[in-house]
Parts: C-alpha cells; structure tokens; sequence
C-alpha cells in the first residue's frame, strides 16, 4: 500500500516536473508535454484512431508472436531431441541468429508487400528464433537421470516425450515467450513504421512527419499500454500451463 | 496394501538358482587424468524372492553396484547375470529407488505415482485406487494434490517409494530410501517392505548406512569395504523369516549381529583411516 502510494508520488512528481520543464527549460516542440499528450491521447481515443490501429497492431504482434512460437517450440523439440539433426543445422541457426532481424524486413516488403501479411512474418521471425533456441537448450537440458528412471518403467519415447520432455521444455518455451513479448512489438511496429499505413508504428510515424510532438507521445503510450497487456496474457497463459511453477513461487526459500 | 491386480511376478531363476550374479565384477570410472576403481572384484549370487542389504563407507561402489544391476552400464570387468543371462542394456524387470528421488516437478505427489500405471496402461478407475492405496501406505493420505516442490525431503522419499511399489517389478533396487524418515515411519515402512517382499516374492538389493536396518530387513547382509569397494563379509541373518520388527530390539540375535556388523565395518574404517 505504502509503496503504491510512493510509485504514485514519483509518477506525479516526473509528470509535474514534464510539464513545468516544457516551454520553460525545453521547447515544448521537442518534448511536448504531459497535459497536451493527455489531451491528444483522449481525442485519438475518442475518435477511434487509437483503439483501430492498437487492434492492428496487436493483431499482428499476436498473430506472429502465435505462429513464431509454435514453430520455434516444435523445431525445438525436433531438433532438441535429435543429435544428428542438431548437429547438421547448427551453423545455419547460429549464423542466422546473429543476423540482427531488422535488417531483413526490406526483403520481407519486396517478398510480401507491405500489408498485414509481411508485417505478421517478420514479427513470427524474430519470435521465433528466441523460443527456438529457449526450446532447443531446454530440450538438450532435460535430466537424462530423470529420462533414465522412466525407461526402467518400460517408458517409450512416446511416454518420455509427453511426460518429461515436453513438460520440462514448456519452462523454457515459456521463458523464450516472455523475452519475445517486447520483440513482437519491436517486430509489428518496425514493419508498419518501414511500410504501414496503420497501427501504432504508422501512428507514431505520421504524428512525427508532421511534427506532432504530443501525437507521438499519445501514439508510444498506446504502444506501452499494449506490451504490457501482452506480458500480462502471457503470465496468465504460464499460471495455466504450469500450475508446479506457482506452487514455487508460493512456497517460502529455503536452502 | 497387496492389491489383486498387482501383478504376480513368477521368480524365474538362472540354472543354479541365483536370480541376480555378479560374477568378479570390477568398475573403474574414468576421471581426468586417470582412472578410479568404484568396485573392485565384487563376486554375489542372489537368489529370487531374497532380501539382500548393503552396508559399507560412503564412495565405496554401493550406488555403483545397483547401477549395474538397473544396467546403467556395463562392468568394465566381470559380469553381472540376470536370470542367467549376462545383462545388456537396460534392465527392465528392476524398479530403481535412486539416493535422489526423481521425481517429475511438474506433477503432483499423485502423477506421480500413477505415472509408471500410464505407461502400463492400466484403467483409469483402477490405477487411481491402486494409488488411493498406496499413498495410505507410505502415509501420504491428503497429500495427493501436493507438487513435489511444496512437500518435505521425507515425504518426496516416500512419494519415490510408492512409485516404485505402484509399478511392481521383480526385484527391488532400493538406494537410501528411508534415511530421510522419522524412526516411527521408518519401522512401519520397514514391516510393510518386508511382508510386501515375501507375499510377492521379490528380490530386494537395499542399500543403507544404519546397521540395526540393514539386520531388520535383511535375509543377508553384504559388508564392502572402504573404495575401491570389496566385499569384506557376507552376512546371514539369524533371524526368522517372519521376525516382528517391533520386537527385534530385545532379541539378543538380533543385537549380536548389529555388534558383529559394526565390528567388521569400523575394523574396515580403522584401516582405510576415515
Ligand atoms: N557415473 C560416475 N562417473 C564417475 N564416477 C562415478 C560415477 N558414479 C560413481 N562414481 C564414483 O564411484 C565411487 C563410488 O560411488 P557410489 O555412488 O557407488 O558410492 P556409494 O557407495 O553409493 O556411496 P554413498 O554411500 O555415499 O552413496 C565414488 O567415488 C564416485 O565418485
Ligand atoms: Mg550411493
């Protein structure tokens, strides 16, 4: 409660300190300030333009972060669980993971345009590469003792996949999933930024092009308000799909 | 804690009637810039239906022997027989109770122990009583619902337990599994492998470093010595098959063996100077 009460008062405190600062220390055409990006964000919310393009935003972040995770959680596992194939591909993963993604979405608008389709694929791109790899060393990390006990019990691999291997990956597809909230959005918001005539990323680009300072505020506020709401579906989906993580977190430390 | 739907294992027995030979088994694991002997030259025969406990100094080869039997790996001398047959590859008609419990996190104390009946596919309906049963067994009635990260040391040791009672196999290969239990729950734990032992037959290989168990329970007792490990003594048991557990305390057979025990281990101490 107390802490609240702080995290209130360093919220009112920066907040007054903006708008004081603004016109007075800095000109208000490069920082704006907190009353006029209030007010820019109620009329952008009144309006419908905020909520229409968030929805696009979010639909394409959400779409990819879908796509992208399923396909890095699956060839995860295939490849988590196959030395040789591990083996084959590892110089291609590495040597395309350390390509900063970015740098591909010119190729994505000449392969797909610039419509939703080439935005959700290049946000399911970087998705993918951090559950992929999350998956992958989880799957090579699963305890070979505990893999052991289970075939003494006449497990198969069916059962082995679907008792342990797969349970202990969820824990770090989970963590890939988590990395990748922001990333999606750095993914959906870059494309519409490069090549969007919607969503947030055009939103904050056109209020920037014509040096609408508060618009851009209002814009990147609607950009926090989504990432956070995405973290949070995301811890929710984790307390479901892993009910043993929350009694860990209930329990008290001890050593 | 019998069910009729526990399968009965037959004791099937290599010609000359020992279920589990280690014939001149010897282990030697690589380290850097070397190699150690686990187990030296270890020569047992254990007969179907036998409990066999094993007592002895910390490293010397105990975990190593039961390994071996589970078919981890091979000797690196000598042979392990099962049924008369030199053992390849992983043995399947053991049930492992590892020093460490292995249990699967993200199921409850009841996944758990239903885990080894799914992949025997017994019924639904059945393997749930199966396991009704067995947590009563090992006193863990209520606790069903519980993950392992919320329950004690003791009681994932006695999670493991009925794990290994649910899937029934031959032969018992049981690591430290009570070390971590109170006296009481130990004594009842102890009675209940014991009956459950001779009513379904099986073999037992039980691992322990408290003397006055490894005489309860046993039928014999194997006493290595200090690593590289070696059989120092075989010890037979004086006591009946039937012996009251709760009673072993004021039989003089009984403290005489602890005292013969004890003896042969601390001379072996002494020796090796720890
Ligand atoms: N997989 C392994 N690789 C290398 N060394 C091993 C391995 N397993 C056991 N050892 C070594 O073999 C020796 C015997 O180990 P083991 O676990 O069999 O002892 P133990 O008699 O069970 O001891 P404790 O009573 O402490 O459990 C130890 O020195 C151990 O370090
Ligand atoms: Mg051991």
């Amino acid at each position: 409660m107390k802490i609240a009460a702080l995290r209130l008062l360093v919220l009112v405190l920066l907040l007054g300190i903006w708008e004081f600062a603004s016109g007075r220390l800095v000109s208000a055409f490069f920082i704006s300030k907190p009353s006029s990006i209030g007010a820019k964000f109620w009329s952008i919310l009144i309006d419908g333009t905020l909520l229409r393009n968030m929805g696009i935003t979010a639909s394409e972040a959400v779409t990819g972060f879908i796509v992208g995770g399923l396909a890095g959680a699956i060839v995860g596992l295939a490849l988590g669980r196959s030395v040789t194939l591990a083996k084959v591909f590892d110089p291609f993963i590495t040597a395309f993971y350390s390509m900063p993604k970015v740098a591909l979405a010119p190729l994505f608008i000449l392969w797909f345009g610039v419509d939703f389709q080439m935005r959700v694929l290049f946000t399911a791109v970087i998705v993918f590469f951090l559950v992929f790899l999350n998956t992958y060393t989880g799957v090579r990390n699963v305890s070979r003792e505990l893999m052991t006990v289970f075939r003494l019990m006449g497990a198969r691999e069916s059962h082995l996949a679907r008792m342990v291997v797969v349970p202990s990956a969820i824990t770090w597809v989970f963590a890939g999933l988590r990395l990748s909230v922001p990333y999606a959005l750095i993914g959906a918001i870059v494309a519409e930024i490069m090549a969007g005539n919607s969503g947030l990323g055009y939103l904050v680009e056109h209020a920037a092009a014509q040096f609408d300072t508060s618009g851009v505020f209002a814009a990147l506020l609607g950009v926090m308000i989504l990432a956070l709401a995405l973290n949070l579906a995301v811890k929710l989906l984790e307390r479901v799909l892993m009910p043993w993580r929350d009694a860990s977190e209930q329990r008290e430390v001890t050593v | 804690m019998d069910r009729p739907s526990a399968k009965r294992h037959e004791t099937s027995e290599g010609q000359d009637g020992a279920l589990i030979r280690f014939a001149n088994v010897s282990k030697r694991f690589s380290l850097e810039g070397g190699e150690m002997t686990a187990v030296s030259d270890v020569s047992l025969d254990v007969r179907g239906g036998e409990i066999i406990t094993l007592v002895g100094p910390s490293g010397c080869g105990k975990s190593t022997l039961l390994n071996m039997t589970a078919g981890l790996f091979q000797p690196s001398e000598g042979t392990v027989f099962y049924e008369g047959k030199i053992l390849s590859g992983l043995n399947h008609q053991v049930g492992y109770m590892t020093q460490s419990d292995h249990l699967l996190p993200w199921r409850t104390v009841f996944g758990n122990i239903v885990a080894p009946l799914e992949i025997r596919r017994m019924g639904k309906a059945a393997a749930r009583e199966r396991v009704e049963s067995l947590l009563e067994t090992v006193g863990l009635q209520g606790f069903g619902g519980s993950y392992p990260n919320q329950i004690s040391g003791g009681m994932r040791k006695r999670t493991a337990l009925a794990r290994l009672l649910a899937y029934d196999p031959q032969t018992l290969l049981m690591d430290e599994p009570f070390g971590a239990l109170d006296a009481l729950l130990r004594l009842r734990l102890q009675v209940e492998l014991r009956v459950l032992a001779r009513r379904l037959q099986k073999t037992v290989l039980f691992v322990t470093h408290d003397l006055e168990e490894a005489v309860a329970l046993g039928d014999r007792c194997a006493v290595f010595s200090a690593r590289p490990g070696r059989i120092i003594s075989i010890v037979t048991i004086p006591l009946p098959e039937d012996r009251d557990l709760m009673q072993l305390r004021y039989n003089s057979d009984f403290t005489r063996t602890c005292a013969d025990l004890w003896s042969l281990l601390s001379s072996e101490l002494a020796r090796s100077g720890t």
